[in-house]
């Protein structure tokens, strides 16, 4: 008796050669268009002397992927720019967008100094250019109860503090942001927060990979509303440790001051890990509300990045180190 | 000064009363229109409790402005005005019940026990009711005029809890709740300050009276 056997690939389904080729000629004209498109940025970058480097709206190129982002759907960039905290301009999360427009984000230099081999200032155009810069998008969760996914762009913190070069004895890094009361019209008032803004990490938190200082978001360079145009990005932390506007990074061996704790100690710990299971003394922390979403969803431990950062803490007793 | 005619009285009530529903008009025509920014919930909390605070506001300054300006009329208002607080304010609940804590019960009694900006809150609202249930002609007549205005002194109770709530929930800058403050203050300074006046005049009456009497 004879047994058929079926084709593997029934011929219905084997792809003509002239419809191969012809997407081969494609694909080839989709390269060349797009080297065309880059060589014109590269131009455009590096011909007109008129055009700085980075201004705001400007596309970075050269970004690489990282396998440390998350697979949740970003956040719109209108959301993620006219809703923030930035009490510089503004107590109210619609108006810093407004506000920032005209903040001169350029030139801009950051001092490094403290417990470093030799204090220095480095130029923002330098800094850009540490270490390659990589997407990374990150989960955000405001200490208010609000959270968002934001594709970052920017490089670890830890290269930075490697061209800082501190001493063996520092062990926590503090950033300051800039006072500008001409631009940023809250610096002129004394009864907002004590301006500079100021933050700090402990120095092996700094070092987490996790930690970086961003440039940029949604492959553009970074807008004046999301901190302009150095700020740091902590994700496993509530948003305000994440400061804007760094113009100072000083490396020392005892905790530094951080302007939330200094407003209400009981409210915000120098730590401030996003953590369900310690509530905010006025408010719950166990759930958020997702921008963009109507439900509120559970908050994680450590935001959802405690496989990575929860050996940072083993041993605390993160009830009392909140 | 004259007294308006009752037909122009009523006649201002239809405005007004449009007037007053302005806001919720306003919040759900930018709901629809995609006006509400990237966290809609927070901006109909924020903007229902604002407008709460400032119909108190509003129906508290009734009695200062009739007595100073001598606009009789103006108390024909204050009902509504008192009304549209507790609109404003149950629609602010009703917020937080619904989009906030999702009839989430067990939540949102612990939110009332523990945190003390809801507690406040909560004590403004309940501080309504009773106002609101009673607003009508019928029950004024049957509390007598005397115990209906016993019982609407509430209000002074909701109006400093309903600040004192705004004022719990911010983070920095208490300067917007401070506003509603000090507004609060100053309306209520005007009843003891008004209130010791007459205490005053009375006295000097029944002392004048006495040789009188004798």
């Amino acid at each position: 008796m004879l047994i058929k056997k079926p084709d593997d690939i029934p011929s219905s389904e084997i792809t003509p050669k002239p419809a191969y080729l012809s997407r081969r000629k494609f694909i080839a004209g989709a390269a060349a268009a797009g080297a065309a498109l880059a060589g014109g940025f590269y131009l455009r970058e590096h011909i007109d002397p008129s055009t700085p480097v980075h201004a705001e709206g400007m596309k970075l190129s050269g970004i690489v992927k990282s396998p440390l982002s998350t697979s949740e759907t970003p956040t719109s960039f209108k959301d993620i720019t006219n809703y923030n905290n930035y009490y510089e301009f503004s107590t109210d999360k619609y108006e810093p967008n407004g506000l920032a427009k005209n903040f001169r984000a350029r030139p801009w230099t950051v001092a490094i100094d403290g417990m470093v081999k030799k204090p220095k200032k480095l130029d923002i155009d330098a800094i850009m250019k540490l270490a390659p810069l990589e997407e990374r998008i990150y989960r955000h969760r405001c200490v208010e109860g609000w959270s968002m996914v934001i594709p970052w762009v920017g490089f670890p913190l830890s290269a930075l503090i490697k061209a800082a070069d501190p001493l063996p004895s520092a062990k926590f890094v503090a950033f300051q942001t800039i006072v500008a009361p001409d631009q940023m019209p809250n610096q002129k008032r004394s009864d907002v927060l004590d301006w500079p803004y100021v933050e700090g990490l402990r120095l092996d938190e700094a070092m987490h990979p996790l930690a970086i200082m961003a440039v940029g978001l949604y492959d553009e360079v970074l807008p004046n509303v999301d901190g302009a145009p150095l700020r740091l990005v902590v994700p496993w932390k509530y948003g305000f440790k994440s400061i804007k506007a760094i113009v100072k990074i000083s490396f020392t061996d005892s905790v530094p001051p951080t302007t939330w704790n200094k407003m209400a100690a009981n409210e915000y710990g120098f730590y401030s890990n996003v953590n369900p299971q310690k509530d905010h003394p006025r408010w719950s922390q166990a759930s958020e509300r997702r921008i963009g979403e109507f439900r509120k969803r559970p908050t994680l431990m450590f935001n959802g990045y405690a496989d990575q950062v929860a050996s940072l803490y083993s041993g605390m007793d993160l009830q009392k180190n909140y | 000064m004259k007294p308006l005619p009752e037909k122009f009285v009523r006649a201002l009530k239809v405005p007004v009363f449009l007037a007053c529903l302005g806001p919720a008009f306003v919040l759900t025509w930018k709901g629809f229109h995609d006006g509400l920014g990237a966290n809609p919930i927070d901006v109909i909390t924020r903007t229902t409790g604002k407008w709460t605070l400032t119909f108190l506001l509003i129906t508290l300054s009734v009695t200062p402005v009739r007595k100073l300006s001598g606009l009789t009329w103006l108390i024909r208002f204050r009902r509504m005005l008192g009304l549209f607080a507790f609109f404003y304010g149950s629609l602010h609940l009703m917020t937080y019940i619904w989009l906030d804590k999702f009839f989430d019960v067990h939540a949102m009694l612990h939110d009332i026990a523990k945190r003390r900006f809801i507690t406040a809150g909560m004590t403004a609202w309940f501080l309504m009711v009773p106002l609101a249930l009673t607003s009508t002609t019928g029950w004024i007549r049957r509390m007598g005029g005397k115990g209906w205005q016993k019982l609407h002194r509430l209000i002074y109770f909701s109006a400093a809890a309903g600040v004192v709530h705004f004022m719990w929930l911010v983070k920095a800058d208490l300067r917007r709740p401070f506003t509603y403050g000090a507004i609060l203050v100053a309306l209520l300074a005007y009843r003891v300050i008004a209130w010791l006046v007459s205490r005053a005049r009375a006295r000097r009456t029944v002392a004048g009276q006495q040789p009188a009497r004798a």
